[in-house]
């Protein structure tokens, strides 16, 4: 008898449950059901989460991409500037983590990050085209071309996008800037752009290098033996909001 | 024509004065948030739109409102209206003018504002609104400046008008459809991401707009020689009456929907809107202000007899407009954004300098407005 995507996902469910010791988990895929296709390379990521759970207090991935990245330090939580930082298990998946009744696994963090949606709402609202999605999967800004409106934070279903408030400039001390990496202006919007220069000359995302518990694995998701797939393979994962058809590329293996 | 504007009473002039002294302060306020950039305003990472945007949303609505005068006027031959339909066109022009401002000030990069034209982007509402926009304002200004130039010089209106006057009917749809299209269109905002969110802008629009226009001519009437005529006031009361019922019925059907479905995130921002959230409900006396003053005025407007006595009238309206002003112009924006995708309530209060550029472009626009009439009572009175 062949078995349904429905079956699969109720395993799955229950393979989740057991692992996470609480209730139902849904919105689970695993690593021989993913639906690729499509360009031949589409970058991606996967959070191990039995790795970066265990590392509370760790910030070594936002530390150095903050660091290469001249993201600017504002104290001012409200308007911070965050490519990359580590949110609570519950708030991260409301619809699945966030139900369970185990407070102490809602409470963990892990990171966050923008998702480098395939069909990114980002994208399809922009007025400008200052973000745009490339054919390898990567949704990218033209900071000089955006004019300030926000109108994509208001799409990013995930709140990954930031936005300038402040003159960065302001909170970047003259010896700390990364003289290879441009630093922004006022009034227009950032995010985490997936190492692309790096990523385009061989390189991996420096999150990644960064990990220690080598948490953070990235790869082609479309190529079977990449690292990423390997990863996929026989575990399940869970994506963010996933109901949402966006198609997110970051990967949270259970 | 335009010579019109620049004689005037003392009265006149005292008004422009006092408008003029707001839009100088928000002008003042303005050159500082471009010095320090938007961390002058309320708005934060998980609230990124305030003020600005709701005003702007509240706006295409009194601007689309003209449709309601226009309408019942050149395809029903409702004669009542035929003195205040070029009233209705420059409302909707100053309207769509402080639409674009309240759009300009909101901007980051304000000086790349013609990036929208220069990478047109089809995908995106922003990019069509602007569009329409643009178009609309053309089609007003050309519309009702045409038409009053006609009654200036004694003669008919030219032929060629009549087809845009047509046209500026469902343009006037057009532009606060797409305008809710902003909103409706984004996934994971459960707020905005309804269908009806369309229909609910175009009655909230159809009642706000013609309210105002309504506490216009009784202000016309009042304090110049020209009258709109009592019947116009009272058929504008109507309509009032009929889209405001729908704007209540549409908001029932939200909270319906949200709440017997249980979807918890469904509910939230409503729940947030009217009870608060995590403690936080900074927008709760706003929103039961409105849903207040909306019981209320539903009665006053659907009564007939509180409808058409033009004592009671000034009073229905003027709660109408509040109302709608509350909830859309305020709640329906801020509400969205709350909670944020990562569950956090983040309250939103709009400071000293935002409030001050909100009523520099208010009194920017009504200066436009003052200006036109002034032009349009006096081609009135001579013709």
């Amino acid at each position: 008898m062949k078995t349904t995507r429905r079956e699969l996902l109720k395993r799955g469910a229950k393979t989740g449950l057991l692992l996470l010791g609480g209730t139902a988990l849904y919105e689970v895929v695993s690593g021989s059901e993913l639906l690729t296709g499509g360009a031949p390379l589409r970058h991606a990521m996967a959070v191990d989460l039995r790795r970066c759970l265990q590392e509370e207090g760790c910030d070594r991935c936002a530390a150095a991409c903050h660091g290469a990245h001249n993201v600017p330090r504002i104290a001012d939580e409200l308007r911070a500037v965050k490519w990359i930082w580590k949110d609570e298990m519950g708030r991260i998946f409301p619809e699945t983590v966030g139900r369970i009744a185990n407070a102490e696994l809602r409470e963990k963090k892990t990171v966050v990050l923008c998702n480098h949606c395939t069909n990114a709402p980002c994208v399809r609202v922009c007025p400008t085209g200052a973000t745009f999605s490339r054919e390898d999967g990567i949704v990218m800004m033209d900071q000089h071309r955006c004019i300030g409106c926000r109108y994509c934070m208001a799409a990013c279903p995930y709140g990954s996008r930031s936005f300038n408030w402040y003159d960065p400039r302001r909170f970047l001390s003259e010896d700390a800037i990364n003289p290879d990496y441009p630093t922004r202006t006022r009034g227009v919007v950032e995010k985490c752009d997936f190492c692309a220069e790096r990523l385009d000359t061989g390189g991996r995302p420096l999150c990644v290098e960064a990990c220690r518990a080598g948490a953070l694995i990235h790869g082609n998701l479309n190529d079977p033996g990449s690292d990423l797939r390997r990863a996929l393979q026989g575990r399940f994962a869970l994506r963010r909001r996933a109901e949402l058809d966006t198609d997110p590329g970051i990967y949270y293996l259970l | 024509m335009i010579q019109k504007a620049f004689h005037g009473g003392k009265l006149y002039w005292l008004l422009l004065g006092a408008l003029a002294a707001v839009a100088a302060a928000g002008v003042w306020f303005y050159l500082r948030q471009l010095e320090l950039g938007l961390s002058v305003t309320g708005m934060v990472r998980d609230v990124s739109w305030g003020l600005y945007i709701a005003q702007f949303t509240f706006f295409v609505g009194v601007a689309a409102s003209a449709v309601t005068v226009v309408l019942p006027y050149y395809l029903h031959d409702h004669r009542a209206f035929g003195k205040i339909t070029i009233m209705g066109e420059f409302l909707a022009v100053s309207s769509v003018v402080m639409c674009m401002l309240f759009i300009f000030v909101d901007l980051g990069q304000p000086f790349r504002v013609l990036h929208v034209f220069l990478y047109p982007s089809p995908t995106s509402p922003m990019f069509w609104d602007t569009v329409v926009l643009f178009g609309y304002l053309v089609l007003n200004l050309v519309i009702a400046w045409t038409v009053l130039g006609a009654e200036y010089r004694g003669t008919p209106p030219p032929g060629w008008v009549r087809p845009l006057i047509y046209l500026s009917i469902p343009w006037a749809v057009s532009i606060h459809t797409i305008t809710a299209f902003l909103y409706a269109g984004l996934p994971g905002r459960h707020l905005w991401l309804s269908a009806i969110t369309a229909a609910r802008f175009l009655a909230s629009a159809f009642s706000s707009g013609p309210s105002l226009l309504i506490l216009l001519c009784m202000a016309v009437r009042r304090f110049t020689t020209f009258d709109p005529g009592k019947e116009a006031i009272r058929s504008m009361g109507k309509i009032v009456a009929y889209a405001f019922s729908a704007h209540v019925f549409f908001i029932l059907l939200e909270i319906f929907t949200s709440f017997y479905s249980g979807v918890g995130s469904h509910r939230e921002s409503f729940v947030y809107l009217f009870r608060g959230l995590e403690g936080h409900a900074a927008l709760a006396p706003a929103l039961w202000a409105s849903a207040i003053l909306a019981l209320a005025a539903l009665v006053l407007i659907v009564v007939p007899k509180t409808r058409n006595s033009l004592r009671v009238l000034p009073l229905t309206v003027a709660m109408v407009f509040v109302s709608i002003w509350l909830e859309k112009g305020l709640g329906f924006v801020v509400g969205g954004f709350i909670p944020s995708p990562l569950g956090a309530v983040t309250e939103y209060r709009p400071t000293a300098p935002e409030i001050f550029i909100t009523a520099g472009v208010w009194a920017l626009g009504f200066m436009l407005l003052a200006a036109f009439f002034k032009v349009f009572i006096t081609v009135r009175r001579e013709a």
